[in-house]
């Protein structure tokens, strides 16, 4: 276990390394350098003032130095400074880190929790009312996109009825204690990790439903039934633990597409986290922080991927016992 | 057994596992209730101390800071004792007396904003995003009314010598930095010279020769050469006046640690909280140089990159006051709201004016009749009524209609396809057989190229919309000269030498974006602009830049559109609002209060 685990985290640091060149190069392809948006931000500017810049961030070196020099940096731990902000990047990450993985992990938390229940719930009667509904519901929350979701949260609930904020994680007017702020960090996160999470609610409910009505049929849930088990512990005890491993394997494969769905969400809510940076840092051509953040998004999925791998063995002892007999 | 074992391990692993996120949850809720404490989030916390230990407190205690900037009561009783303790009523009444207008004063002014600061420090980077909070931070020599006058601000009185080679500024005696270091001519001479050398606007300050400080209350600015536009050039937003004792330490001014660290400032507010494109927040300086200012106990500045965002926060009232409303429909719908006031005065001096500008270089666009031709196809006043619904305003010349300097009186261009279509069968091109590109600024000028496109399609030119997908990309393409017509917006910056001749000067075509970048070239118009930047008197001042701009309307290198006021939406209940003066938010809020 520890040696598969050992192999895996050798592999993903070569990935890590692959990712971080790959998205230097194709950084530095694109038109547009940091010096002509600090220009422009300044409204004015000389061809002088251009060549400072570019020589204060060493953007007048080859492509090929400046990406050499990156990678030996960052192997020392130093992720560089923001070429728009002059402040380092792991400040700056580490500012919108904790924003981002409360907005991710809430997100999931509940998709993954309120998916997995809804498609038990009619898969045990596939045929009900109940299933239907929440069939189309699925459906519909598939088909909308992030951004329109979030945009159509905050019309009702921040604008119409006004019951939650309209944006950012916290008022300007801290409340008083741990609780006041807990509270108040928890109503800005409802409507993000809603929209957020109501697209993948919407997945894991149809793929759990799937995978439930398949393993109710199988023939150990026939032979516990048999044996007189009541149905709550066949369907949670018995049938839950096989029917959710494909929802942990998609979990696991989505973890990358839930961060890029938290760019929009953070950027509709203005939630300070590592989605909205990216966001800001592209428009600004501020590579070493977008490189950073891409960085440690890459190491996000990394780990999460990781991590499924590790639950598998939790939920279905049989997948160890298989890979040790294999060692 | 065996299975019972492993069972029972799983359980136990469960079980950890649900204690684990249960401690994460706990963990991020307590770093994000926590952020502008020194542990998790690093927040930027600038405390300078100005009479006693309270800098250190906020720097030592996140908690300190929150509970008391809720409380808006943390500048009376720590920075003005060192014992600490006193109580909120005596702190109320303190900062009732402390507002010269009587009123009930304190309360936070919530600003929302799309700009996103590099930094604070005015001196070394120009722009809307660092002069707003800027100028909260930092005090200039002048202040500017609603007229352009020069009012009294760090300077008490100034005099220009009758030859115009030298100005004298007195300053006010009893002027503090926020760490209670008197300021001085020294730092008036250090923050002239540190514009001089790293500001983009290098027009200001140029023929500057020496700064000398004759007493610590007296600063005389020598010139080369007559230069009216330093009187401007002394705006809040334009010279902030920083602590030589802080900068003057051998570091490269532009990347400066205390640009935007431990920010020691010379204005009504001081720097509290600073995440970097997040959240700005400024609260009272006690010890400021204006008797019985500022009004508020703190200013915060929300950043936002979605102007959506803050509209709502204007109707909900969680937002007081923003000028970055985004596009017409924003600013129509605030018009509506009877719980938000919305003007488009304040901020007439930065002047902004949207135009088509015409690479004269291109062979098609080096005919002069061509670019007539383009001019009188387009319907300005349409775009401004209809596309723009009535926000912007039609205006025939690059200088902006509220400048002393603006000359109404020059060839409009009014509609006329027949006469376009003529001037291009002069220039050789019958319809269909001129084509052309337009550029625009992305995404916000889309709608106003498609419509050039549309109009000039009219007039038998045919247009393709050249998209690009920001503004580096697009930025990169105008200054490099690789487009034909591009919509574009550039600031007058309160005075033309700053704001305007950067565009007509032959000698400041240098492939940077807002300068040259039409190509356009005339010796006469720049004799005019030479002339009229070392003009003091203003009558004789205005007759030059009226023949100025009448040459560039028959020149036509750019068609001007229109000029979009900076509109400003506040909640009714903020009192002052910055709509008085030239400058809107980029000048002090000092005497901003909230009638809450």
């Amino acid at each position: 276990m520890l040696r598969s685990i050992a192999a895996r985290i050798a592999q993903a640091l070569g990935l890590i390394l692959a990712v971080m060149c790959l998205n230097f190069l194709l950084i530095h392809i694109t038109p547009g350098d940091p010096a002509t948006v600090i220009v422009g931000e300044s409204g004015a500017g000389d061809p002088e003032l251009l060549e400072e810049i570019r020589a204060q961030y060493g953007l007048d070196r080859p492509v090929i130095v400046q990406l050499a020099s990156y990678v030996g940096r960052v192997a020392t731990g130093d992720l560089g400074d923001s070429y728009f902000f002059n402040q380092s990047v792991t400040s700056l990450i580490l500012q919108r880190l904790w924003p981002t993985v409360l907005l991710v992990g809430t997100a999931l938390a509940f998709a993954v929790a309120a998916g997995t229940m809804v498609g038990v719930a009619t898969a045990r009667r596939p045929e009900s009312p109940l299933s239907h509904g929440a069939t189309v519901l699925a459906l519909v929350g598939f088909s909308m996109p992030v951004f329109w979701t979030g945009i159509m949260l905050v019309i009702l609930f921040a604008s119409a009825w006004k019951l939650l904020p309209v944006q950012g994680w916290h008022d300007v007017n801290y409340g008083e204690g741990l609780l006041a702020n807990v509270l108040d960090v928890g109503e800005h996160l409802v409507l993000p990790a809603l929209t957020l999470g109501l697209i993948y609610l919407a997945q894991y409910s149809r793929l759990s439903r799937a995978s439930m009505l398949e393993v109710l049929e199988s023939d150990y849930v026939r032979t516990a039934r048999a044996k007189g088990l009541n149905e709550r512990r066949v369907v949670y005890k018995h049938a839950l633990r096989n029917a959710v491993i494909p929802v942990v394997t998609v979990v696991g494969l989505q973890f990358g597409a839930l961060l890029s769905g938290a760019l929009l969400v953070e950027t509709v809510f203005n939630w300070p986290g590592l989605g909205r940076l990216a966001f800001d840092s592209i428009l600004r051509r501020d590579t070493s922080v977008l490189l950073g953040v891409l960085m440690v998004s890459s190491v996000m999925v990394i780990v999460a991927n990781l991590l499924t791998d590790l639950l598998y063995t939790i939920i279905d002892p049989r997948i160890r016992l298989r890979e040790r007999s294999n060692v | 057994m065996r299975t019972t074992t492993t069972r029972g391990r799983q359980r136990s692993f469960g079980r950890l596992l649900i204690a684990l996120l249960a401690v994460f949850a706990l963990i991020a809720a307590a770093c994000s209730s926590d952020d502008d404490g020194d542990d998790a989030a690093p927040a930027t916390t600038a405390a300078a101390d100005s009479g006693g230990d309270a800098g250190d407190d906020m720097a030592d205690d996140g908690d300190m800071a929150d509970d008391d900037m809720a409380d808006g009561d943390m500048a009376d009783d720590d920075m003005s004792d060192d014992s600490g303790d006193m109580d909120d009523d005596m702190a109320d009444d303190m900062a009732a007396a402390a507002c010269n207008h009587g009123q009930n004063v304190g309360g936070t002014l919530i600003i929302g904003s799309t700009q996103v600061p590099r930094h604070l420090n005015g001196t070394v980077q120009s722009g809307y995003a660092t002069a707003v909070p800027g100028t909260q931070l930092n005090a200039s020599p002048l202040l500017y009314d609603a007229e352009y006058n020069p009012m009294p601000y760090l300077a008490e009185s100034w005099e220009v010598a009758d030859d115009g080679l030298a100005v004298t500024l007195h300053l006010v005696e009893d002027a503090v930095f926020h760490d209670g270091m008197p300021i001085t001519s020294a730092d008036v001479a250090f923050s002239i010279q540190t514009v001089q050398a790293h500001h983009p606007f290098k027009t200001m300050y140029a023929p500057v020769t020496t700064v000398d400080t004759p007493d610590e209350h007296t600063a005389v600015i020598n010139l080369s050469q007559p230069h009216p536009a330093i009187l401007l050039a002394m705006s809040p937003g334009l010279l902030p006046i920083i602590p030589k004792h802080v900068f003057d330490d051998g570091q490269e001014m532009p990347t400066h640690p205390r640009n935007s660290e431990d920010f020691v400032g010379s204005g009504p507010f001081r720097l509290t909280e600073y995440e970097p494109g997040t959240i700005i927040r400024m609260e009272r300086f006690d010890d400021f140089f204006i008797e019985g200012t500022p009004c508020l106990d703190e200013i915060v500045m929300e950043i936002t990159p979605e102007s959506t965002a803050i509209v709502l926060g204007l109707e909900n009232g969680t937002t007081h006051l923003s000028s970055t409303l985004g596009p017409s429909a924003n600013v129509l719908r605030l018009m509506d709201n009877p719980d938000v006031e919305v003007s488009a005065k304040g901020h007439e001096a930065i002047g902004q004016i949207n135009w088509l500008e015409m690479n004269v270089n291109d062979p098609a666009l080096s005919d002069k009749r061509v670019r007539q031709a383009i001019a009188y196809a387009i319907d300005r006043d349409f775009l401004s009524e209809v596309i723009d619904q009535g926000i912007t305003f039609p205006v025939p010349t690059g200088i902006a209609a509220a400048s002393p300097f603006h000359n109404p009186n020059v060839n409009h261009y009014d509609k006329d396809i027949d006469r376009a279509k003529a001037l291009l069968a002069e220039a050789g091109y019958g319809p269909g057989e001129l084509q052309l590109s337009i550029d625009y600024i992305p995404p916000a000028f889309v709608v106003q190229a498609e419509y050039v496109q549309q109009q000039l399609e009219e007039a038998g030119i045919e247009v393709e919309l050249s998209v690009s997908p920001d503004f580096p990309t697009w930025a990169q393409r105008v200054a490099a000269g690789e487009y034909q017509m591009t919509i574009n917006q550039v600031w007058n910056w309160g005075d033309p030498v700053i704001g305007v001749h950067r565009t007509y000067l032959c000698d400041n075509r240098v492939g940077v974006i807002w300068t040259n970048n039409t190509g356009y070239c005339n010796p006469d118009v720049d004799a005019l602009l030479n002339a009229a930047g070392q003009e003091f008197d203003i009558d004789k001042r205005a007759e030059l830049y009226a023949e100025f701009q009448e040459i560039v309307a028959e020149d036509m290198p750019i068609f001007f559109l229109n000029t979009p006021s900076f509109w400003q939406a506040y909640n009714p209940a903020v009192m002052n609002p910055p709509t008085n003066n030239i400058w809107g938010q980029m000048s002090p809020m000092h005497e901003v209060w909230l009638d809450e």
